[in-house]
């Protein structure tokens, strides 16, 4: 039972820690390409000084992800040894497919970024971004639909003896929670890409940067991620109905819908008594479950009494939803605000009240992508595998699965504070326009 | 060919290619840690940091699709390795990410510290020979399996003298490899005063891979007899290892065909590990999983194959477009470009 445990935490921490890098080392790539791009066509070499500017950052970032992921995939066989013989049989595919993206994105990133002079035209240079872009979002593409299959298990058959049977690799990769899974996944890493790089330029201006380039980066960012936003939210509406369909105990814990009913109400924060279930100072509106889950008022959404009590997820997931979704819709406002300010001609987008919001994004936005991810993995329980396999029989029966973990703790917290520091060296006493013009002067 | 035959071959091949780029690697940590200790890191550092730093993150690649590939193809290994091997390969693990984001730190960061030259240095070591007991514990007799329980003997394994053999020849090994390669660069970059440097640590690291290997078969003929007497029927194999070694040590001596010596180098190991590999089947973890036990289902298996050869498509002209920016252009190598 104690190793359970300590595996669980290990893994949650090594995910939690692991996805943040994950999700910069997806989203940033497409925006160092942008900003190369439009440097190449516009001529202007602030475009071209950003791109080089987040890439140095970004193979910071990079080096933690990479590591991290491989601490990863080799838990995974050391924590959850049962799980992994039976995903091994099942859904190794889209594993050793996501090799060949790591494969791909760190050869190209290589080249990337060792031959910013090395080609006349300056094009070729901005191509091999393209397969850095490819690599790393297939990755994530590829390990998100392992997720899914622990979610909506698909592809195979069981036997009378518990053996896996009739295995179809490509049916168990594209599995039920697959399109809105990657889908979610992949927007809400750009989205939150787009936002740490619009969160450091907002903030350099608050400080009292005045330099045109601070300005441009923001602009870009910010009409990109507004429309990341858009996507990202109309993404979760996709999941949520997914939810509806295939994992009704989930949606159903998440908003503490108790009774299966038609025409449901939604349930807004409020708290519960964990004794007799009761909701208290919620915000309930009426039919509106109904119309998230299955497009229709008076649809029925399935509660949580048509589920057996020992296999309720926790209802703690319930709150990490609804911050979740209400940080969703503040990074649409904040990205619409700008916009508007910015098309509105006497507005101004610059504003440091605009300028915080902004700043203040950045961060929530890798909350809600952390609370996503708890709410989906947590919502998920008790199994590892819906309806296959439970947590606690997939656990490893190995000692000293404590030690281990905060062994692990240790290292996190050393990666994270060395990444940091070296990450203020790196731009500390070269701001951008320092370099642009050391940059500028070379040229004429 | 069947199934088992293809996925071990390909799984075998790419442990090969890892064992290469990261013995390169590794060693390059320690002559850097080296030549600093000794003042000489004006030398050869240079050449060091110009052929690891675009390549870094491909030797990763190449264990994680080991490890990968190994649960995909033979699942069960998941199970009794995974079981087993928690402490020993957590630790493996910590150090091999100290390792690879203290250099990035270091190379990308900047900033000189000779406190991650330590610890490049250092781990360089430590981790192949935590990799290598992996190869130890697949001959048998330290991972027991009790009615249900698997048990890993790590008491035993610290004892055992084979287990230490091993050690030692992984040790070598990545010098020696390390340096070989070290003074095809920086000869090829015309940097001669490294390339003289590296050429004595190859030269000197040869006689110890030599002894090493012999103790090692000396250790098998103890732990594992079956499995020395099959490599002892394939003993050609492993004359005709002996013989690129040969070939190797007298190009760097003579200071020609650096480039060939480089490759007889690869083919002493190749001939070396793939003999150790094919005499060892067919046992995956003797004496519990073999090729067939651990086979996966073989639908499974033939989509992996599927993937591997797509996979192959896609990678083979990207690895040939790196070693041709990087490796063969000795414009970059003198750092003109
Ligand atoms: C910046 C990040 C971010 C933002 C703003 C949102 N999400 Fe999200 N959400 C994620 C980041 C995320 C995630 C981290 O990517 C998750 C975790 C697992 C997954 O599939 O995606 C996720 C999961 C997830 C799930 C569970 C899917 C499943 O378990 O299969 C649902 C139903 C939603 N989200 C719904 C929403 C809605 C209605 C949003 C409206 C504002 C929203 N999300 C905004
Ligand atoms: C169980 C979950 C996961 C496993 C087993 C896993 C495994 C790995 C491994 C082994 C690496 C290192 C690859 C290398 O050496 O280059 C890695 C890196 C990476 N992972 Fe994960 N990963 C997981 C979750 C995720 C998620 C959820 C995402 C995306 C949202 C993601 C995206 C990436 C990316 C993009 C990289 C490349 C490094 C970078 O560019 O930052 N991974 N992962
Ligand atoms: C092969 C893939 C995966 C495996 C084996 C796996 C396994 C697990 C397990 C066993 C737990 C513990 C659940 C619990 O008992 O609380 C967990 C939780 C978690 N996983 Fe996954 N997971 C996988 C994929 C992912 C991915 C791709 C992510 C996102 C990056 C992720 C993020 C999380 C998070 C954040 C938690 C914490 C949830 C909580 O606090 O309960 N997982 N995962």
């Amino acid at each position: 039972m104690d190793s359970v445990f300590w595996s669980r935490m290990l893994t949650e921490e090594t995910l939690a820690f692991h996805i943040i890098w994950a999700a910069i080392g997806v989203g940033v790539p497409i925006f160092i390409s942008l900003a190369e791009f439009i440097g190449i066509q516009k001529k202007d070499v602030h475009y071209t000084m950003m791109a080089k500017r987040w890439t140095r950052g970004f193979v910071i970032t990079v080096a933690v992800g990479v590591v991290t992921g491989t601490c990863i995939g080799v838990l995974l066989s050391l924590l959850w040894p049962t799980f992994m013989q039976l995903v091994g049989n099942v859904i190794s595919l889209p594993l050793f497919l996501e090799t060949f993206a790591f494969f791909f994105e760190a050869i190209f990133l290589g080249i990337y970024l060792y031959t910013w002079d090395r080609f006349k035209n300056p094009y070729w240079h901005w191509l091999t971004s393209i397969p850095v872009i490819i690599g790393s979002t297939l990755s994530a593409v590829f390990i998100t639909t392992v997720n899914s299959f622990m979610n909506t298990p698909a592809g195979f058959k069981l036997d009378a003896a518990g053996k896996v049977i009739d295995i179809d690799p490509i049916g168990a990769m594209l599995n039920p929670a697959t399109p809105s899974k990657v889908g979610h996944v992949v927007s809400s890493s750009y989205l939150i890409s787009g936002l740490l790089l619009a969160g450091l330029a907002a903030f350099f201006i608050l400080r009292g940067r005045q330099h045109i380039y601070y300005k441009k980066a923001l602009k870009l960012t910010m009409v990109t991620t507004f429309i990341l936003s858009i996507t990202t939210i109309l993404m979760g509406d996709i999941s949520a109905k997914f939810l509806a369909e295939h994992q009704p105990a989930k949606l159903a814990a998440a908003e503490w819908h108790f009774e299966t009913k038609e025409g449901a109400p939604l349930v807004l924060f409020g708290s519960l008594d964990p004794k007799t279930n009761e909701v208290k100072y919620a915000i309930e509106i009426p039919k509106a479950l109904s119309i998230l889950a299955t497009n229709n008022p008076n649809g029925t959404v399935i509660g949580l009494d048509s589920i057996p009590k020992n296999l309720w997820p926790p209802l703690y997931i319930h709150y990490l939803f609804d911050t979740k979704v209400s940080i969703g819709f503040y990074l649409l406002f904040i990205t619409a605000v700008f916009l508007i300010l910015w098309m509105w001609k006497k507005g101004n987008p610059f504003h440091p009240i605009v300028l915080c919001g902004v700043v203040i994004a950045a961060p929530l936005s890798f909350i809600a992508m952390e609370l996503g991810w708890v709410f989906a993995e947590a919502g998920r329980l008790p199994w590892i595998i819906t309806g296959i396999m439970k947590v606690g029989e997939a656990a490893t029966t190995a000692a000293n699965v404590k030690l281990m973990y905060f062994l692990f703790s240790g290292l996190y917290l050393l990666l994270a504070i060395v990444a940091c520091i070296v990450l203020y060296r790196l731009f500390k006493g070269k701001p951008a326009e320092a370099e642009l013009k050391a940059f500028e002067g070379g040229i004429s | 060919m069947p199934l088992e035959w293809i996925g071990i071959s390909v799984l075998w091949t790419f442990l090969y290619g890892y064992i290469i780029v990261a013995s390169i690697d590794f060693g390059a940590g320690f002559f850097s840690y080296y030549s600093y200790l000794t003042k000489k890191e004006h030398v050869v550092n240079k050449i060091i940091d110009r052929y690891l730093s675009p390549v870094w993150e491909v030797t990763n690649v190449f264990l994680i699709f080991f490890i990968v590939g190994i649960v995909g193809f033979f699942p069960d290994t998941a199970y009794y390795y995974g079981t087993a091997l928690l402490i020993p390969g957590g630790i493996a693990l910590i150090l091999l990410t100290i390792r690879g984001s203290f250099y990035a730190f270091a190379n990308y960061g900047g900033r000189d510290s000779k406190f991650f030259l330590f610890l490049y240095g250092m781990t360089g070591l430590f981790i192949p020979a935590a990799l290598s007991t992996g190869l130890t514990i697949s001959e048998g007799g330290f991972i027991v399996k009790n009615g249900e329980k698997i048990e890993f003997l790590g008491g035993a394994l610290f004892r055992s003298p084979y287990s230490w053999t091993v050690v030692f020849l992984a040790i070598v090994s990545i010098l020696y490899i390390s340096a070989s390669f070290l003074t095809y660069y920086a000869n090829k970059a015309g940097d001669v005063p490294a390339s003289e440097q590296l050429r004595k640590y190859s030269l000197f690291w040869s006689g110890p891979t030599i002894l090493a290997s012999v103790l090692v078969f000396w250790g098998l003929s103890h732990h594992n007899p079956i499995h020395f007497e099959k490599a002892w029927n394939i003993s050609w194999v492993f004359i005709c290892s002996f013989l690129c070694f040969l070939a190797a040590v007298y190009l760097i001596w003579k200071r020609k065909f650096l480039g060939f010596s480089f490759i007889a180098v690869m083919m002493q190991f190749a001939f070396a590990f793939f003999g150790y590999g094919y005499s060892h089947l067919p046992y995956l973890l003797y004496p519990y999983i073999t090729l067939q036990s651990g086979l996966t289902n073989s639908t499974m298996g033939w989509a992996l194959v599927l993937a591997f050869i797509a996979g192959l498509v896609l990678l083979i002209p990207s690895l040939v477009l790196l070693m041709w920016l990087f490796l063969f252009n000795a414009k970059y190598i003198r750092n003109e470009k």
